[in-house]
């Protein structure tokens, strides 16, 4: 999450005040214990007007943070513009946590299909409590569900697919 | 409290063994997943505890009943009376309009047909087919005909619903809708249900879930 160009975005449409920022940003993206503490929040936004990407107005000198309206600068916008066309790099599949797991596992004789069941139920779990969340709504946090739901089972199929073919990944690795 | 358990159950088919010492338990009210590879054995655990097959050696017990010591007619009218089942499709008769489509488990049960067409049709807001109880099944969208396959299944008040692949030929989006009606449903009328699934999203409408493999129901246990 690039809690900085977020935060950019969520300026863009207008002015807002710092516990506004929060609330709006919260309540999109703050499931599961994502929500921003005021302390990144103010640093971050700290950071902006330094970079000049955003200006601070409608405070007077020595006013505490909350007094202050934060607006996007064209700096800012063109970063907003440049993240959001920038492709995120693809995960490095061979490089993913699971994998190594499994790899090591194979390596130390140890259980790899066990730990894979553990998984599989694992990620089942999350899907259930992002299920009920996708269910629940609002259609912005539906969407935000979905996300992690199709993630979760892509990494579900490579979950399948990989307990199936152990023996021969095991031959492979221990030649 | 268990509704369904099905203790060591095997069942081969020639020299084929689809369940080696399946052990699994279903409690009243649940949504239990079955999942597992093609050729798990899945579906042939759902058509024992069904009592659609009976095992070849292994017990089957629904609420006191042994369902494996019952004969082949016994175990018929009990499916009619207590199980309701939705596939993934081919279970609706497309000649035949929806509503007759849901009367027709309460007519093959005796009820008169003024009473299961008024059942069958207090169904069609509940689905969300508003109006289409006189179109044929055959004219209804997948996702349509599933509604009225739930619908179906459910009419009777069983206690335990089956659902093989529900979804299984819908599109993701309509997939969802079929499964957000049929668990809604479910907890609703107090259906407990075996939801026999390969797709980790329709599980995952589930409370729990066991995985079959090797015709065996694996636990995950950390280690």
């Amino acid at each position: 999450m690039n809690v900085p160009t977020t935060l950019l975005g969520l300026l863009e449409s207008e002015p807002s005040h710092g516990y506004e920022l929060k609330r709006e940003y919260d309540d999109l993206f703050g499931a599961h214990g994502r929500a921003l503490s005021f302390g990144q929040l103010y640093g971050t936004l700290a950071r902006l007007e330094r970079d000049g990407q955003i200006s601070v107005y409608g405070a007077e000198p020595g006013d505490g943070p909350d007094r202050k309206r934060y607006a996007i600068t064209p700096d800012g916008v063109t970063q907003v513009e440049t993240w959001l066309a920038e492709p995120e790099t693809p995960e490095p599949m061979l490089q993913a946590t699971l994998f190594v797991k499994v790899v090591l596992a194979l390596l130390s004789d140890r259980p790899a299909a066990a730990y894979l069941d553990v998984q599989r139920d694992a990620h089942l779990d999350r899907m259930r409590e992002l299920t009920a969340m996708r269910k629940a709504g609002p259609l912005s946090r539906s969407l935000l569900a979905d996300y992690g739901l199709f993630h979760l089972e892509a990494d579900l199929r490579w979950i399948d697919v990989t307990s199936a073919r152990l023996d021969q990944l095991r031959n492979e690795i221990l030649r | 409290m268990n509704i369904l358990t099905a203790d060591e159950l095997t069942k081969s088919f020639g020299a084929t063994a689809a369940l080696q010492g399946a052990t699994m338990s279903l409690k009243r009210g649940e949504i239990l997943a079955v999942m597992g590879p093609s050729g798990s054995g899945k579906s042939t655990l759902l058509h024992c505890l069904a009592g659609i097959f009976a095992p070849d050696s292994g017990s089957v017990c629904f609420d006191d009943i042994r369902l494996d010591e019952l004969s082949d007619r016994q175990r018929t009218k009990l499916r009619r009376t207590d199980f309701g089942f939705v596939f993934q499709f081919g279970q609706l008769v497309p000649e035949l309009t929806a509503v007759d489509n849901i009367a027709l488990p309460l007519l093959l049960g005796g009820v008169r047909r003024r009473t299961a067409y008024a059942r069958a049709a207090a169904w069609f807001p509940r689905l969300g087919l508003d109006g289409l109880d006189g179109r044929r099944t055959g004219e209804l969208s997948g996702g349509q005909a599933q509604r009225v396959a739930v619908g179906r299944a459910l009419v009777t008040g069983p206690k335990v619903l089956f659902a093989d692949e529900p979804t299984g030929a819908l599109d993701s989006l309509t997939g969802e809708k079929v499964m957000d009606l049929l668990v809604d449903t479910v907890h609703a009328e107090g259906t407990s249900v075996v939801l026999v699934t390969h797709d980790a999203r329709v599980a995952a409408h589930a409370d729990r879930q066991v995985t079959v493999r090797d015709g065996k129901v694996i636990s995950a246990v950390r280690v």
